[in-house]
């Protein structure tokens, strides 16, 4: 512990996305220098445009740019920043980084070496955490790392048991067993991706708790003996162990679990000498045991819901500490206001087993009165090489049901066009009554949506009739803007036989659509032979407020140059093309028997030969990406003619993987 | 200026029972209209079944949505082919009128073919030419949406197939003046038909409905004996790869359209149209919707024009020209959608006064340059001695040579009667106004059917009084209800129209609209340079 003061003058963010622009925002306003670091693919992100000044430090793959320690360290000598805030993920908890960042002279804007390492090991950690009395869930977190080994302490520890990455985090090398005879399946997979996803096949066990909750303390140390927290943060809805619903305070909390938990994750911090910002994470049971988890060195993604609560700047904190100023306040000056959620918003498609997506984003928009941390801008693209989380969604209430519904009215607001997202699902799992009473825990999504997972269902005719009227006033808009015509005379048609008629495919079905206006201005929509009423005024070029059926609507939508229209309705993102517009090729996608890599990534496995026979939904192929391993199915039945890529090869997105000859229909 | 103070009171029992007597003659309108979509529709299974839109969708599909659409002519072939009123469907199987295709204004024309499979009538073919010279005279591109059994045969006529050469001609002119012509093939378009496809500059043909041959397969085989089979002989891929008759090959009918809309918008058609000089204008401050409820529909009436045209114009907001001379006719200058033009309307015959200032009215529009407006209400020139003597026959011809041959757009409205030489002095049908549509309460003919009658049996008395014989009051009588049968008939607004005497009946509530249109598309037409060649594009 130094008392040493430093003035931090420039500050280099070694991050990308929402978390660099966060930081950097709060840098700005202290009167700090932003330098940002980006990849080539980065090159016009938006944490680029925003900083002071921005060096590229390499090629899109992490491991060529963001891991890159020594090119970032480069990167701060070579613009004279005074300090490196490492956002979290990438080198955020990396002990060597911090040492060479410390050992160049630039201060680290995180815990000491020393605390990285010992967190960042669950085995050591879990080791450290029951010398120090925190409670810790039982289990295994020997060296040995035989079968035989880890098979004879699971029975000790006892079923169900989950199998984890000793190096791990979000979720990755993580499997839960729910008996003896499955063991020795996951314990081969987890460690499989273990090594590959961090080098390193080391594992642990821990019983499983059933239906916990994930509930997180914020913790704040300092150069001067200064340890307090700020509360909690229940992150329990999450899905493959990824979090997507973050809230606090927790809804089961009482000021004595606060005060207890709380005072093992000050303990926590203070056995392992911890300075700054720090999260110590448990697990919740439903008798109100806590079991310590993990703790976590860095600045968490869900921050902003115990700043909205607490009314802290979680980074401005981070930088007081960092120049070894004392902490601000100390425990009993820190106040919970309110309640605050935040959600996630990921590029990924949750009606395909949230397979992550990329592509151009067309629009995005954040609704009002909800705080939005954005890595993307509309313009930009979402690009298959980093996480697919791309902004977050936060708002505050005096009471948690008040923040839900702002969350729910803001999200229903917001829109992002371009590229699958969980937007939609989102909205669901806010609205759901389990999630409504404050009764979520870990097992939330997999109880409420099953095996099948999430699936929107098919939009129904109050959807299409929306879309029909938008097209309407669309199309009259662009026409009016190519000719002289009098407003008074939109909409008019002397014989009163003027239409405008779509047909939307949707899966197999064709709904059509038939937009007429009425004597009033409104129009009179009929969608396969239920009718409405409704009354469009397009704001600009992605804003509209409609009445339909008397009820108002505020939408935002894009209308691509080939004709397909996006739609975010305040609970349902939708894109709908007429069939006219529909190109041949697009219509026959999938059905001619070509199968082509989704995203980019690396090839793991071809499980089907030249020459076999395939039915629909059969397992072709099986790609990793965005950290994620991807089954590729049959869209058709038929014969394997051609294949065209080696597993083990990494593949650019819409590379030919193989081909199959189309059955004859019957 | 001073906006016109109406003196009618909408709360008036005169008012309600005009409304509700014009109204059931727009419902009359509609329900008429309504036949031919009724009978269209019940084909609508063997469009589907096909994989084709109905003529309906294919139109909508053609036409930017909301723009405005005129239509002519829906009440074409009414009465014509089929007299029974009630089993006549009017709309003679075309659909024609002006609308947007991309911002660009054009005549289109979608056969309809749901009603006997597109057959021609004698009514829409007519109304066909009509909506070519139209085309012509308004330079817009032409866009038709073919789908035509051809010629009924076992309904032909000589004059028939004598007039349907023009179609093909007025095509070449159209090319020739350098408007584009454009034809979607959705389905046969054979022997005559065939030069439709063949002669317009642009051709999209849809897969497999698409079709055009100088011979069907029957025709064919009736000639030479060759059993052909019809897609090989005149299919649209086959054109599209072998004759070069098809420019664009669509998959199905909607893309064929979008491909339609895609040719029209690359033309680029309006980059060389200087926009309109439109003043800022304020709506009627008069509702036009009172319309309905200011007329009465008996044209023998009376009710102060100014009235109506209050509900026409900009603000409500008119001068009258010579308001004390010849009161009977009213002239006002005024402006319509913030387009200057003059209006004509009458309060009662023409004399000569009244004709005198029109003429000067008309000039002065036609130095001016601003367009002429005709609310027809006219029963005809004054007779008697009196007139006879003041030079009537006179000042009623400079009336007509003057609407003849001012050279500023004319756009006439049947709103009451129009008998006469009054119709002519009024820009009735023969002196070709730009546009003539009719209320449904308009009544034409050379005379009313009652005055007709009375004359006749006044000729019989006198000449019975000549003769020194008893007048026959019952045969008379009989006569009198003869004629004014005849003329009853022929004098109603659904029946001229269904002769192609005017270009359709309108909502009397939809004046000012129609109006606008009408000025918009006139104007825009005077604004537009096109690049004449001399004998059109042909088909390579």
């Amino acid at each position: 512990m130094t008392n040493n003061q430093t003035r931090i003058g420039s500050l280099l963010v070694a991050n990308r996305g929402e978390i660099a622009l966060r930081v950097m925002r709060t840098a700005r306003e202290a009167g700090i220098r932003t330098i940002a670091v980006y990849s080539e693919a980065d090159a016009e992100a938006p944490h680029v445009e925003f900083a002071d000044e921005a060096v590229c430090i390499g090629a899109p793959p992490v491991a060529e740019s963001y891991l890159r320690g020594d090119a970032v360290i480069a990167a701060a000598l070579e613009h004279q920043a005074d300090a490196i805030h490492p956002g979290y993920g990438f080198l955020s908890e990396n002990a060597d980084f911090a040492r060479a960042v410390e050992a160049a002279g630039i201060v680290f804007v995180g815990p000491p070496t020393g605390a990285i390492e010992v967190m960042g090991d669950k085995a050591r950690s879990k080791r450290r955490m029951l010398e120090a009395g925190v409670p810790c869930v039982p289990g295994y977190e020997g060296e040995e790392q035989a079968d035989t080994a880890l098979i004879a302490a699971a029975a000790e520890v006892g079923f169900p048991i989950m199998v984890k990455a000793s190096a791990g985090g979000g979720g990755r090398g993580m499997r839960l067993v729910e008996t003896e005879a499955a063991l020795p399946d996951a314990l081969k997979l987890a460690r499989s991706e273990a090594e590959n996803a961090f080098g390193s096949g080391h594992l642990i066990l821990e019983r499983a708790i059933v239906r916990p909750r994930h509930v997180e303390i914020q913790v704040f140390a300092d150069n001067h003996g200064s340890v307090i927290h700020l509360g909690e943060r229940d992150c329990s809805v999450q899905r493959r162990h990824q979090k997507v619903v973050e809230e606090a305070p927790c809804p089961v909390m009482t000021e004595e679990l606060r005060a207890a938990m709380g005072q093992a994750a000050v303990e926590a911090a203070r056995a392992v000498n911890y300075r700054g910002a720090g999260t110590v994470e448990f697990l919740l049971d439903e008798s109100g045991e806590f079991y310590f988890l993990e703790m976590n060195t860095r600045l968490q993604v869900e921050h902003p819901v115990t700043e909205a609560v607490t009314g802290l700047d979680l980074v401005s904190l981070q930088l007081a500490v960092a120049e070894g100023r004392p902490l601000p306040l100390g425990q009993e000056e820190v106040r919970l206001q309110g309640h605050a959620i935040e959600v996630r918003l990921y590029a990924e498609d949750p009606a395909q087993d949230f397979l992550p997506a990329t592509g151009p984003i067309h629009l995005f928009k954040a609704g009002p009165e909800i705080r939005v941390d954005a890595g993307i801008a509309t313009g930009g693209e979402i690009s298959p090489f980093y996480d697919s989380m791309v902004a977050k969604v936060i708002a505050h209430g005096d009471t948690r049901d008040e923040a839900r519904r702002r969350l729910l009215e803001g999200l229903g607001q917001t829109a992002l066009f371009g590229v699958a997202n969980n937007r939609d699902f989102l909205i669901d799992v806010l609205g759901q009554e389990t999630f409504a009473r404050g009764e979520a825990t870990t097992a939330f999504i997999g109880e409420t949506y099953g095996e099948a997972g999430w699936n929107p269902g098919s939009a129904d005719a109050a959807v299409f009739a929306v879309a029909g009227a938008l097209e309407h006033a669309l199309g009259q808009r662009a026409a009016a803007r190519e000719s002289a015509v009098s407003p008074e005379l939109m909409d008019f048609a002397s014989a009163r036989d003027l239409a405008t008629m779509r047909r939307y495919p949707q899966g197999d079905a064709m709904t059509s659509v038939v937009v007429r206006p009425d004597e009033a201005g409104a129009y009179e929509i009929e969608v396969e032979g239920e009718s409405f009423k409704a009354s469009v005024d397009v704001l600009g070029d992605s804003a509209a407020r409609l009445t339909l059926d008397g009820a108002h609507l505020a939408l935002s939508f894009w209308l691509e140059a080939g004709g397909r229209l996006h739609l975010a309705l305040p609970d349902r993102t939708l894109s709908l093309c007429d069939y006219a517009a529909l190109g041949a090729a697009e219509e026959e996608a999938g059905g001619d028997g070509l199968v082509n890599a989704p995203m980019h990534g690396q090839l793991l496995e071809i499980l089907v030969a030249e020459g076999d026979s395939v039915a629909r939904g059969d397992r072709l192929a099986v790609l990793e990406a965005m950290k994620m391993q991807h089954e590729i199915l049959a869209a058709v039945d038929g014969i394997v003619k051609r294949i065209s890529a080696a597993p083990g090869t990494q593949i650019a997105a819409d590379t030919r993987i193989l081909e199959i000859e189309p059955a004859e229909e019957t | 200026m001073p906006v016109f103070k109406s003196r009618v009171d909408t709360t008036s029992d005169a008012f309600a029972r005009n409304r509700a007597d014009m109204l059931k003659l727009v419902d009359e309108l509609r329900a008429l209209e309504a036949r031919a979509v009724t009978a269209s529709n019940r084909r609508a299974a063997t469009f589907e079944a096909r994989g084709q839109l109905p003529p309906r969708e294919r139109l909508a599909r053609l036409l930017d949505p909301g723009m405005p659409f005129l239509r002519l002519h829906s009440l074409t072939n009414y009465l014509l082919e089929d007299e029974d009123p009630e089993s006549s469907i009017p709309g003679g199987s075309v659909i024609l009128g002006i609308g947007f295709i991309r911002g660009v204004r054009c005549m289109v024309w979608a056969d309809d073919s749901g009603i006997r499979a597109g057959a021609a009538t004698r009514g829409g073919w007519l109304a066909a030419l009509n909506a070519q010279e139209m085309a012509l005279r308004l330079k817009l591109p032409f866009v038709h949406l073919v789908e035509s059994a051809g010629a009924n045969l076992m309904e032909y006529t000589v004059e028939l197939w004598a007039d349907a050469g023009k179609l093909f001609r007025n095509l070449a002119r159209l090319s020739a003046r350098g408007i584009p012509t454009l034809v979607v093939l959705h389905g046969p378009s054979t022997a005559g038909g065939a030069y439709m496809p063949g002669m317009s500059d642009y051709v999209v043909g849809v897969k497999r409905n698409g079709l055009a041959a100088l011979g069907g397969a029957a025709l064919v085989r009736a000639a030479t004996g060759e059993v052909a089979d019809e897609r090989e002989l005149g299919g649209t891929e086959m054109h599209a790869a072998v004759t070069g008759t098809v420019e664009y090959l669509a998959e199905n009918d909607a893309e064929g359209v979008a491909m339609a809309r895609d040719v029209l918008g690359r033309l680029d058609w309006n980059a060389r149209l200087d926009p309109p000089h439109r003043r800022d204008y304020a709506p009627p401050v008069h509702d036009p919707e009172e319309i309905a409820g200011v007329v009465p529909v008996d044209y023998t009436v009376p009710y102060d024009v100014r009235e109506v045209i209050a509900r026409v114009v900009d603000g409500s907001d008119f001068q009258e020209f010579k308001a004390g001379y010849g009161p009977a006719t009213v002239c006002v200058q005024t402006s319509i959608m913030g387009f200057a033009c003059g209006i004509i309307g009458n309060n009662g015959p023409f004399d000569p006064a009244g004709a005198t200032k029109a003429t000067h009215f008309f000039q002065l529009c036609d130095q001016a340059d601003i367009p002429i407006i005709f609310l027809n209400n006219i029963t005809g020139y004054m007779v008697g001695t009196e007139y006879e003597h003041a030079g009537m026959i006179k000042h009623g011809s400079k009336m007509i040579q003057a609407v003849t041959n001012v050279r500023v757009p004319r756009i006439a409205l049947y709103i009451g009667a129009s008998y006469g030489a009054g119709n002519y002095g009024m820009c009735g049908y023969a002196y070709e106004p730009d546009f003539l549509f009719s209320w449904p309460n308009a009544s034409t003919g050379v005379m009313g059917g009652q005055q007709a009658a009375r004359t006749m049996s006044q000729v019989a008395e006198v000449a019975a009084e000549r003769r020194g014989q008893p007048v026959d009051a019952a045969a008379l009588k009989e006569q009198e209800a003869a004629i004014e049968a005849i003329f009853g008939r022929q004098e109603s607004a659904f029946y001229t129209s269904g002769r192609n005497l005017d270009h359709g009946v309108i909502d009397p509530r939809d004046t000012r609209r129609v109006l606008g249109f009408a000025l918009e598309t006139s104007l825009e037409a005077r604004r537009r340079e096109l690049k004449p060649n001399s004998f059109g594009v042909a088909r390579m």
